[in-house]
């Protein structure tokens, strides 16, 4: 790790949300101006650090799942049987993705109930879009000789796929996994309120009680976590892309 | 032997390639010719079943090329083509062994392959090996394509527009190496192409196809000497006859005993270079080398004028 | 089954349309409406025969079977336009008459909504609608027609008052009022936090693409407050603007407030400049080179060339990023209603509190409609700026 001015920040950024989650107290000096005279300037009906991991975990398991099923149907799609769906799916995803995440969120509630159902479903369905997408257009915006050779040198369909083309599209697949990943961050926050336990908690309560403090807090550490998640994505993508540009 | 037996491909009603015979000697490199949208890489696809034929049959060495499964018939099958085709996120060693390992050899055989031929073409092993396609110029990347399809030493290589990437100068190179490499492994070539020169220059043999058909099919000189009709004529080009003649000729095949002055013609030499030599020294005769290295015999005017000349 | 399979391999029966002809059955055989008490206890779900007069059930299942038998069977594109805006066109008026028919009369509280038959219906349906229209791919005009239709018929619908008595126009009848100020605040907020984008961050984009020094700093900053939560921007942003209008002469008379619209235009305004910015810059450097070198040489000055070519050129992709901008922003206004922003959110939130369905889709089924008209005319203008006509996909 090189002593640049973005490492800094980066470290910076990790320090101050590490301190943030696992030590809240010690930012009482900060945060006390922004809370009313005797309100609590700490969120403590929850400790942060369960919440975040609550919030991480509720974006891994969606994405996760988003992932195999939008990779699984681009894949589909994009093979001769289902050649016919391409350009259905194609508008479909265009429709979907005018569709906000909140509208999602909160036509879910209805059918599932409250809590963490909802948010998994929207986090789950709105995560289908761009990972979706960027999958369709990693496989089919290939270079057309490379498939050829594929083809030509003798590759069976799926050692074409596995071998070649999920490689090559491997960098456009992951910049839409890390769009679902922003995407999901918000939406878990938003999903505090219909009762799910993220952060987005520390806010809503904040919002209710009119307490700045809660909401500077909450937003901080949502806020950063957004931002170090998509960097450390971001780089991952670029070394993925180090290898095929050709 | 590549026997191609009355074959047909109609692609939304239109018929791509019509009834299309042709029969193709091994180890020899046959040249298939015509402008863009003959069917000439339809054709060349269906013998190894890129495209599936829609009337007639394919046979290699008897054997009809639908009684195997497409992807083992195209492991057997070299398969180079324009733009090279490299897997970008694989080295040039992992590229060139990519067939290899898709039919099960061992990895020291494997590595054996691919240092042996980036000598034959010229890349040095330790320089190459590990590189990627992105790190290669394009004459580079384009023997590795070819390497590439010569690893699991396959009888018969197809070519489609190998060299159309390629300028000028570093194209004529890799023609030059294609034969060498031809005369080295015996390798049966079927290449497509729309440049009449570079048929000229590698073919044993040339089909031209208009429009999905097969227009002629022959050598070089019956195509200059009998063109089929106006279009094999055209694409001769009407100007270039006699000095196409001169080009596949040798200066051995028309030497006669005799004597001339000035500097000697190797007996290897084209005939064209020959006319060449002779108009721009102004002489009327030349004097050959013969394989011992003494002026034995000459080349004339009059001989390579007699040799030059079409039917009347 | 040697047969089924001849008949997939020959090609007569369309995949989509077995898959929407499942859905039809199933959406057929489910509770197509249903009805409560009251607007938030569970409701009771009625099937297609109880929920609707004899004749008009058989009419329906009728124009469902036709219109799957189309889906099935036909694959040009017109039989499955006209198919499915039939059905859909059924469904809509059908819907209405289901509540009609089950509302007992004289009863103010109960509330008749549409069941999973009806949705499933809707989505089958819509799917087909959305084929047939990829599969004829219309020029703008024809889609913006296509729009204007749909937009049309649906205001009839609701103007003839067959949806009266459907729970989500009770809702609406109930609050009228509040329903349109909403409304406007909420496009106040979307367009103009637009418009302000537009207006800072086309000239920023034309800067950064000429001093590529600062063109890298510049993206990455709005990249990082792009990936920044929605509420937690809202969030961060009400401590600073409290402190404005507290501190700063005159900015609380123009409306600057820790709470309220000013921190949600504010954010909104911020995630408008990644996309404004950054296609214009890339809508600018794709600009072809000699574009640009035979205008200096015809000696046009460095504003000529910005105004009568560059732009000009750059425009589809500048449009682009107006479209994604305001899909977006139609979206994210919903959250500004939990910082006292209003828009359609008040309602969403409103009944997620009070555990009301029908108050939560009279907040969320404009908001989609309002993204997604956007996003068709858009879409058309972008297609009718673009020199080369939008690519179309390769078969």
């Amino acid at each position: 790790m090189r002593l640049s001015l973005p490492n800094l920040l980066r470290a910076f950024l990790l320090g101050l949300l590490l301190v943030f989650v696992m030590a809240p107290q010690t930012m009482e000096p900060l945060l006390r101006p922004l809370a009313q005279a005797n309100a609590p300037v700490i969120y403590e009906q929850a400790s942060l650090l369960s919440l975040t991991i609550q919030h991480l975990m509720t974006v891994i398991a969606a994405t996760v799942a988003a992932t195999m099923v939008a990779v699984g149907l681009a894949i589909f799609v994009s093979r001769p049987v289902g050649a016919e769906f391409l350009p259905l799916s194609r508008s479909l995803v265009n429709i979907g993705q005018t569709f906000p995440p909140v509208a999602v969120l909160a036509l879910a509630v209805p059918v599932v109930g409250f809590g963490q159902k909802p948010t998994l479903i929207a986090l789950f369905l709105y995560g289908l879009l761009p990972i979706f997408e960027n999958t369709l257009t990693g496989l089919t915006s290939l270079p057309r000789a490379v498939i050829d050779a594929a083809r030509g040198i003798g590759m069976t369909g799926r050692q074409s796929l596995w071998q070649i083309e999920l490689p090559l599209a491997l960098p456009v697949i992951l910049a839409g996994i890390r769009l679902s990943v922003v995407i999901g961050l918000a939406t878990a926050t938003i999903g505090s309120t219909v009762a799910a336990r993220t952060l987005g908690e520390v806010i809503i309560a904040g919002l209710q009680s009119n307490n700045m403090a809660f909401v500077v807090q909450g937003g901080l550490i949502v806020g950063g976590l957004a931002v170090l998640i998509y960097d450390f994505l971001s780089a991952l993508e670029r070394r993925a892309f180090q290898r095929i540009r050709s | 032997m590549i026997e191609i037996d009355g074959v047909s491909k109609i692609y939304d009603g239109k018929t791509v390639v019509d009834d299309v015979t042709l029969t193709i000697e091994p180890r020899t490199i046959t040249v298939i010719v015509g402008t863009s949208g003959s069917g000439k890489t339809t054709l060349l696809r269906m013998i190894n079943r890129l495209v599936e034929l829609d009337a007639g049959t394919i046979r290699l060495d008897g054997e009809d090329n639908r009684t195997i499964r497409g992807y083992e018939l195209r492991r057997r099958i070299g398969y180079a083509i324009q733009g090279h085709g490299l897997f970008p996120h694989q080295t040039v060693a992992e590229n060139i062994g990519v067939v290899p390992r898709l039919i099960g050899w061992g990895r020291k055989r494997t590595d054996d392959k691919v240092r042996e031929l980036l000598s034959l073409f010229q890349l040095p092993p330790e320089q190459f090996i590990s590189r990627y396609p992105h790190e290669l110029s394009g004459g580079e990347q384009q023997r590795v394509g070819v390497a590439r399809a010569l690893a699991a030493e396959p009888n018969v290589l197809l070519m489609d527009e190998p060299f159309g990437a390629l300028d000028p100068i570093i194209r004529s190179r890799a023609q030059d190496d294609l034969l060498a490499i031809q005369k080295h492994f015996s390798t049966t070539i079927i290449l497509v192409t729309h440049d009449m020169n570079e048929a000229f220059h590698l073919a044993d043999k040339i089909a031209v196809m208009d429009a999905g058909r097969l227009l002629q099919y022959g050598t070089p000189e019956e195509l200059v000497r009998n063109p089929a009709n106006g279009f094999v004529e055209a694409m001769i080009g009407v100007s270039e006859r006699p000095f196409r003649l001169l080009s596949m000729g040798r200066v051995a095949e028309v030497v006669e005993p005799g004597e001339a002055t000035g500097p000697a013609i190797d007996p290897g030499a084209s005939q064209q270079e020959a006319l060449a030599q002779m108009l721009w020294t102004g002489r009327r005769a030349a004097p050959v080398i013969s394989p011992e290295g003494q002026v034995a015999a000459r080349i004339t005017l009059e001989s390579i004028f007699k040799r030059a000349k079409g039917k009347s | 089954m040697p047969l089924s399979r001849d008949v997939f391999l020959k090609g007569h029966i369309d995949k989509l349309g077995v898959l929407i002809a499942i859905l039809a059955a199933y959406g057929a055989w489910s509770p197509f409406a249903s009805l409560r008490a009251n607007r938030i206890v569970q409701g009771e779900g009625f099937g297609l025969f109880s929920a609707l007069p004899a004749p008009m059930a058989w009419l329906l299942v009728a124009i469902i079977l036709m219109g799957s038998l189309v889906a099935l069977f036909r694959r040009e594109a017109s039989p499955r336009i006209l198919a499915a805006a039939t059905v859909l066109m059924a469904l809509a008026a059908l819907v209405g008459e289901a509540a009609a028919h089950l509302t007992p009369s004289e009863n103010n509280y109960a509330r008749v909504a549409p069941a999973t038959g009806f949705w499933l219906l809707l989505f089958a349906f819509s799917l087909l609608a959305a084929d047939g229209i990829s599969r004829m791919r219309p020029d703008p005009k024809l889609r913006l027609a296509y729009l204007i239709a749909t937009v049309g018929i649906l205001s009839l619908i609701i103007l003839s008052g067959a949806w009266t008595d459907l729970s989500v126009m009770k809702e609406y009848a109930a609050r009228d009022d509040v329903f349109w100020r909403e409304a406007s605040r909420h496009l106040a907020l979307a367009l103009g936090s637009l418009g302000a984008a537009a207006l800072i961050g086309i000239p920023l984009g034309v800067v950064c693409e000429r001093v590529p020094a600062i063109r890298a700093t510049v993206l990455t900053t709005l990249n990082l407050v792009q990936t920044i939560p929605s509420i937690a921007l809202f969030g961060i942003l009400i401590a600073p603007l409290g402190w404005l209008a507290i501190h700063v002469p005159g900015a609380y008379a123009i409306g600057i407030r820790g709470i309220g619209a000013a921190p949600a235009f504010v954010a909104l305004f911020l995630y408008s400049m990644l996309p404004m910015v950054a296609n214009t810059v890339a809508g600018l450097a794709a600009v072809p080179r000699e574009s640009r070198e035979a205008a200096r040489g015809l000696g046009m000055t460095s504003a000529q060339r910005l105004f009568q070519v560059e732009f000009p050129l750059a425009l589809p992709v500048i449009l682009t990023a107006i479209r994604i901008v305001l899909v977006q922003n139609i979206g994210l206004a919903t959250i500004a209603a939990l910082i006292g922003g209003g828009g359609f959110g008040t309602f969403v939130f409103q009944g997620l509190g009070q555990m009301a369905t029908d108050l939560v889709l009279l907040g969320a089924l404009p908001t989609v409609g309002l993204a997604f008209f956007s996003a068709v005319v858009l879409d058309a203008l972008i297609d009718m700026n673009s020199i080369v006509p939008a690519r179309k996909e390769a078969r």
